[in-house]
């Protein structure tokens, strides 16, 4: 097998394909987690989504609507959590499993006629571009716009959350909610729509793996993407273009993967599986030993119940 | 308190009506397809014999795990530590592949439990000197032994005259629990989830490690304040946890397996946090929310045979069991409340 440029072009722009979904659902999970609410049910939203996407889009024969409707379902499950944890005052870790294993559970019984069935082809941008240029063709062009989206969203993620006041008010909620609420701010709405928001991406994220990258439905097809993007932005430390890097390497991995198998590389794949989750864990780890380092991004509150009382 | 004990119950409840809207709406008779679910797998001895097998590696888990979420140490990684349980458990197991010996059951439980153990203590180990995060690290972990498990069956102890499938050897009999009863897959695993129940209850409630296990889940402060070393006991109860995991995953590869393959536990380790929380804790709630969660499986399997839908349904009724208990959960903070309340204006 030749190592030549063109070749490198095309890896990268499949690189960049398989990194989508994980940029989608982290970019999502950040802003929920930075409004100091940790939800464990990305994979549970994501399925959800891929379900949706693609049964609308057998349903309707739109993709614009298949589109649309998995962003909806991601927003419709995710208020089952915001009312679980922010209504009722339900521990964020068990709520979150509990969505993961009902998303995946409620995506395999819906998804059960929809097994088997083609998916339809998206359409992709500037096809005509990514034959003509030889090295930057594939990286730049020819793919669906939920792909384009997806590289500008860290970018705009970045932007809300450093320039906008929202993104300040974000902030503050997830830092310190007793502090943020005592200014007036309406803590639990704040973080009601950082969980919504979170479920809209998830469902797109989901979407993208039924509708695009593999178009058809399999049963538990987000195959532990969730998790992985739920390590993300950890490993991200919470900012939102260190997601973009990170969700590069993890999708590259994946890719290298399937190319080490197809040239029999000595490294067993699993190992190389395991990287972003070792990965993960060393972040954790010299993140957490430096108190420093830790207080600059994440959110003080994460993970904590807050009620106002009356 | 009662209360307290009761909302499970509602909970339950929720959870089959629930189940029969959702069924409604696939367009079966809901009725019948609850009957199904919930009455046809437990309907004959068999039935009964796999209730009492899957409830056993829910109830081993879960016990450990209270441990672990009585004292706020939110390991949730015991899917990982079951893994690599069996993976230590069964590596003994494959030593003596060709002998026979009393000895050999007991070697495997052991290694298996001191794997589990081992694997738990690498988050707690984090948590305690590093700072990190106990929640996410354990959960890291899970994928990272079943990917070593993946690896290992695959390549290195793959069966040299398996024909390349992704499985171990056959254990040998020495290596393979006690059936109960001739013809039924119950065995003397069994045991081990009981005794455990017994053990963590006199832990629990007789000595000083569970109270000071108790103290500190209710106040931290208030454990740090009377001098409890908050280190020693974050290792302690994760290795507890991880024991049991382990346990309950050599369980399994000695029990109904009989080998080591990729899908050694269909997430058991998850699944057993729905039954410690179900249990409340509680050593003898665990028993019985064990049974009701194990019954969840079995149903799955029973309606994916009569009535075509996927396995996976099985996972709805557990996430709609979880879901239904934390929100009751909301009644008992409420009565808190009302009753602080009372207490309140009895003083004015």
């Amino acid at each position: 097998m030749s190592l030549d440029i063109s070749f490198i072009g095309i890896l990268i722009g499949s690189i960049m394909a398989s990194s989508v979904p994980l940029i989608l659902a982290a970019s999502g999970e950040l802003i929920t987690e930075r409004s100091g609410v940790l939800n464990l049910g990305v994979e549970g939203m994501m399925i959800i989504g891929a379900i949706s996407g693609f049964a609308l889009m057998v349903i309707t024969d739109n993709l614009f609507i298949a589109v649309v409707g998995s962003m909806l379902s991601g927003v419709i499950i995710s208020i089952i959590f915001g009312f679980l944890t922010q209504s009722l005052l339900t521990n964020h870790v068990a709520t979150g499993l509990a969505l993961t294993i009902f998303g995946i559970g409620l995506s395999a019984m819906l998804g059960k006629n929809f097994v088997g069935i083609p998916g339809k082809e998206f359409p992709i941008l500037f096809s005509s571009l990514k034959e003509s240029i030889p090295f930057f063709g594939p990286i730049l062009f020819g793919h669906s716009i939920v792909l384009y989206f997806a590289f500008a969203l860290p970018f705009l993620t970045n932007f809300f959350l450093k320039k906008t006041k929202l993104g300040l008010v974000v902030r503050a909620v997830g830092d310190s909610p007793v502090s943020a609420s005592n200014q007036g701010i309406n803590v639990i709405l704040v973080r009601y729509c950082c969980i919504l928001y979170g479920g809209a991406m998830c469902g797109l994220a989901g979407a993208y793996l039924s509708l695009i990258y593999t178009p058809q439905w399999i049963e538990n097809m987000t195959a532990g993407r969730g998790w992985i993007a739920l390590a993300l932005v950890v490993f991200a430390t919470w900012s939102p273009i260190k997601v973009l890097i990170g969700a590069l390497i993890f999708g590259g991995i994946t890719i290298l993967q399937l190319h080490m198998q197809a040239i029999g590389f000595r490294i067993p794949v699993q190992f190389l599986s395991a990287l972003p989750y070792l990965m993960t864990i060393i972040v954790l780890v010299v993140i957490s030993r430096d108190s420093r380092k830790i207080k600059l991004n994440t959110p003080t509150s994460l993970g904590r119940i807050f009620y106002k009382e009356k | 308190m009662a209360l307290y004990f009761f909302t499970p119950f509602i909970a339950i409840i929720l959870t089959i009506l629930g189940g029969g809207i959702i069924f409604y709406i696939l367009g079966f008779n809901p009725i019948e397809a609850l009957k199904f679910y919930f009455l046809t797998p437990i309907s004959n001895l068999y039935g009964l014999s796999e209730l009492l097998l899957k409830a056993t590696p829910l109830c081993l888990i879960a016990i450990g795990l209270s441990f672990c979420f009585k004292s706020n140490n939110w390991n949730i990684g015991a899917e990982g530590q079951l893994t690599f349980g069996a993976i230590v458990g069964g590596g003994v197991a494959l030593l003596f592949y060709n002998q026979e010996g009393f000895y050999i059951l007991p070697l495997i439980i052991i290694a298996g439990a001191i794997g589990g153990m081992i694997f738990a203590l690498i988050p707690a180990i984090l948590k305690t000197y590093f700072n990190t995060n106990e929640i996410l690290v354990s959960l890291m972990l899970v994928y990272v032994s079943k990917l070593l498990l993946d690896y290992l069956v695959v390549g290195p102890w793959s069966n040299p005259e398996g024909f390349n499938f992704p499985e171990t050897r056959q254990f040998s009999d020495s290596s393979r629990m006690p059936l109960l009863f001739e013809g039924l897959r119950i065995h003397a695993g069994i045991f081990l989830a009981l005794a455990a129940v017994m053990l963590s209850w006199f832990v629990l409630y007789k000595t000083y490690l569970g109270f000071k296990i108790k103290v500190s889940g209710l106040s931290l402060k208030t454990a740090k304040y009377a001098g409890f070393k908050g280190k020693t006991m974050i290792l302690v109860v994760f290795m507890i946890s991880g024991a049991c995991a382990g346990l309950a995953g050599v369980g399994e590869i000695t029990g109904p397996i009989g080998q080591l393959h990729r899908m050694i536990s269909p997430d058991y380790g998850f699944t057993a946090i729905i039954v410690a929380f179900l249990g409340r804790l509680n050593p003898f709630g665990i028993i019985f929310a064990s049974l009701v969660v194990a019954l969840t499986y079995l149903g799955a399997e029973t309606a994916q045979i009569f009535l075509q839908i996927p396995k996976y349904t099985g996972q709805v009724f557990q996430g709609m069991i979880l879901f239904f208990l934390l929100a009751s959960d909301y009644l008992l903070f409420f009565k808190v409340k009302i009753l602080s309340l009372k207490k309140n204006e009895l003083r004015h």
